[in-house]
């Protein structure tokens, strides 16, 4: 657990870029800062591994003053990841994971097999361990990153926006690794992020922050999206924040359509109507035809493949996304083998979000309170 | 060039002084210069004063350098060390800009992340930033070098012996073999030198190659 007791960081010069914020980030989960440029989020993480130290107020890890520890020391157990990775780039890709092992006074062998053990599980390539990180791509950099800062183990890891300087395709891969990761280390992370929809996805909790390091919510994703606390935070989380909110809402049971379905190869001669979908030989929806417009058999250069798929046990947004997408506006429903379930429409779903119970919505005399 | 044949010995006896006291002093300037460069870039009300100081050093004329060392040192007025120490004041006066500008060189948000994981002090310096300054010193250092062997020829004038006595001596006899051999070796000399100090840089940063050619 990282607790801020009114913590304040005043500049010499009266600059004042956190202003007296108390919060809790418990062990094992996620807490987001997020907020525009210039709200403190990155002082605030700087000021738990005392790269800044605060001017007043105390910072606590599992309740020992950090103040009161040696400051080579308390970086060592906290790990560390910032945009660009800053890696060391005259060192290989092991030497820079074993960077904090070896300062710990681990010999080389043993901060070598780790350090491979590490690459492995971020999604490293063994081939890479003695390429220099200037030889590799953003996303490969970025996580060996977060291999570097997961070396020693620390039960705590500070990161600095590390999604946000790779393409979108590779950063929500990233995010997506991330979140798997974590389920299995179960580390107390403080996350800084500008980006709400990479805060809402990746955290336990949500700080929004606000210009003159002043915390304006503190929240599950969820309720921040649904219980907005003043206009800044409004405005923050964006006007389409009912659309988002349905991400946190599970598919109830929809009234699916069967669907008449062409397999990959099958003619269409005989099949009339509006749009088809090809499914492949295991029943997975690969795209919708137009049977009046094309001849002969069906091939994968023909399909339609705008539509998105939902699996019936996700969330909501999902579900309307599949209808709104789909060229029929049918949405496909999968099961979790992918395998198709069914069709639904945009206004059963809609009417399904209509007769849900919003857990998040139930008690709005409670403002301050769900936090995961 | 039948002088040259008739003097070999003596030329290499030469050039072999002019290798120690043109390199032997780029040792221990850049060893001086990288502390007071370090100074320079840690303490920023330090940079002024120790680069422009460090090159006005550069501006004092050798021969009157060579001339003042045994005043200020005390020591013999034909002793070689006076050419050491004058030519390490050169190679530092050169260098401390250099060595605080290449430690300014390296990026903010490596030296930052070397702070995160735990590096102390001076491990980080000797670790993290001296590694990632040396292409940008290994250039001054050849400057230097290049500067000392041709500086540490004057010092023939006041008789300390190396390749520049080649040129007094046919400057007094109106004689040129001698000083076209001294020129060719001087040139010779200094294109070795920065071979090795090239050759030198490569293997400390085999990361720069792996690059592709990017620093």
């Amino acid at each position: 657990m990282i607790g801020f007791d009114e913590v304040t960081k005043r500049y010499p010069g009266g600059t004042v870029a956190v202003d007296r914020l108390s919060l809790t980030a418990p062990t094992g989960r996620i807490t987001v800062l997020v907020g525009p440029s210039g709200c403190g989020k990155t002082t605030t993480l700087r000021m738990v591994n005392r790269m800044i130290e605060p001017t007043s107020g105390s910072i606590t890890l599992d309740g020992r003053d950090t103040s009161r520890m040696k400051e080579a020391e308390l970086r060592r157990g906290i790990g560390y990841v910032i945009q660009h990775a800053g890696l060391f780039p005259h060192r290989t890709v092991l030497d820079n994971i074993g960077t904090v092992p070896r300062l710990l006074g681990w010999d080389r062998r043993r901060t070598e097999a780790r350090s491979r053990e590490l690459m492995e599980r971020v999604g490293l390539p063994d081939t890479l361990g003695r390429r220099y990180p200037a030889q590799l791509s953003g996303g490969q950099q970025q996580r060996v990153g977060v291999a570097r800062a997961l070396a020693a183990d620390p039960p705590v890891m500070l990161m600095d926006e590390p999604f946000s300087a790779v393409d979108p395709v590779v950063r929500e891969q990233l995010q997506d690794e991330f979140l798997r990761l974590q389920d299995e280390l179960g580390k107390t992370i403080i996350f800084v992020t500008h980006d709400i929809d990479e805060a809402i996805k990746l955290g336990d909790q949500v700080a929004v922050l606000r210009v003159g390091g002043h915390l304006a919510q503190l929240a599950d994703p969820a309720y921040l999206l649904a219980h907005p606390v003043d206009d800044f935070v409004a405005d923050f989380v964006g006007r389409d924040r009912g659309y988002r909110a349905l991400s946190f809402q599970p598919t109830p049971r929809l009234p699916l359509a069967a669907e008449r379905t062409l397999t990959l190869g099958e003619t269409t001669t005989g099949v009339g109507g509006d749009w088809v979908l090809v499914v492949d030989e295991e029943n997975h929806p690969v795209g919708w035809v137009e049977p009046q417009r094309v001849h002969g058999e069906v091939t994968s250069t023909m399909l339609h493949r705008g539509g998105t798929l939902a699996r019936s046990s996700g969330p909501l947004r999902a579900a309307l996304d599949a209808a709104l997408s789909s060229p029929s506006r049918r949405g496909v429903i999968v099961d979790d083998s992918g395998a198709l379930v069914g069709t639904v429409r945009a206004h059963e779903v809609l009417t399904a979000i209509e007769r849900a119970e919003r857990p998040e919505l139930a008690d709005p005399l409670h403002p301050g309170a769900p936090v995961r | 060039m039948t002088w040259f044949a008739d003097h070999v010995g003596e030329v290499l006896g030469l050039t072999a002084q002019h290798v120690y006291l043109a390199g032997l002093p780029l040792l221990i300037g850049l060893l001086i210069a990288l502390p007071l460069g370090w100074l320079a870039r840690r303490y920023r009300v330090l940079y002024a004063p120790f680069t422009v100081g460090t090159g006005l050093l550069y501006t004092i004329p050798s021969l009157a350098l060579f001339i003042l060392m045994p005043f200020i040192f005390g020591t013999r007025i034909l002793d070689p060390v006076n050419v050491l120490i004058a030519m390490t004041i050169y190679t530092v006066a050169l260098l401390v800009r250099t060595v605080a500008d290449a430690l300014g060189a390296v990026p903010d948000h490596v030296v930052q992340a070397a702070r995160a994981m735990g590096y102390r002090r001076v491990k980080r310096f000797f670790a993290v930033e001296l590694p990632l300054a040396v292409p940008v010193i290994s250039a001054g250092l050849r400057v230097a070098a290049v500067s000392n062997v041709s500086i540490v020829s004057v010092a023939a004038i006041i008789g300390v012996p190396q390749l520049g006595l080649l040129f007094t001596d046919g400057f007094q006899r109106t004689f040129y073999d001698p000083i076209i051999v001294g020129i060719v070796a001087c040139t010779v000399l200094a294109l070795v030198f920065d071979l090795v100090i090239l050759l030198a840089t490569r293997l400390l940063t085999p990361w720069q190659r792996a690059a592709g050619g990017r620093a």
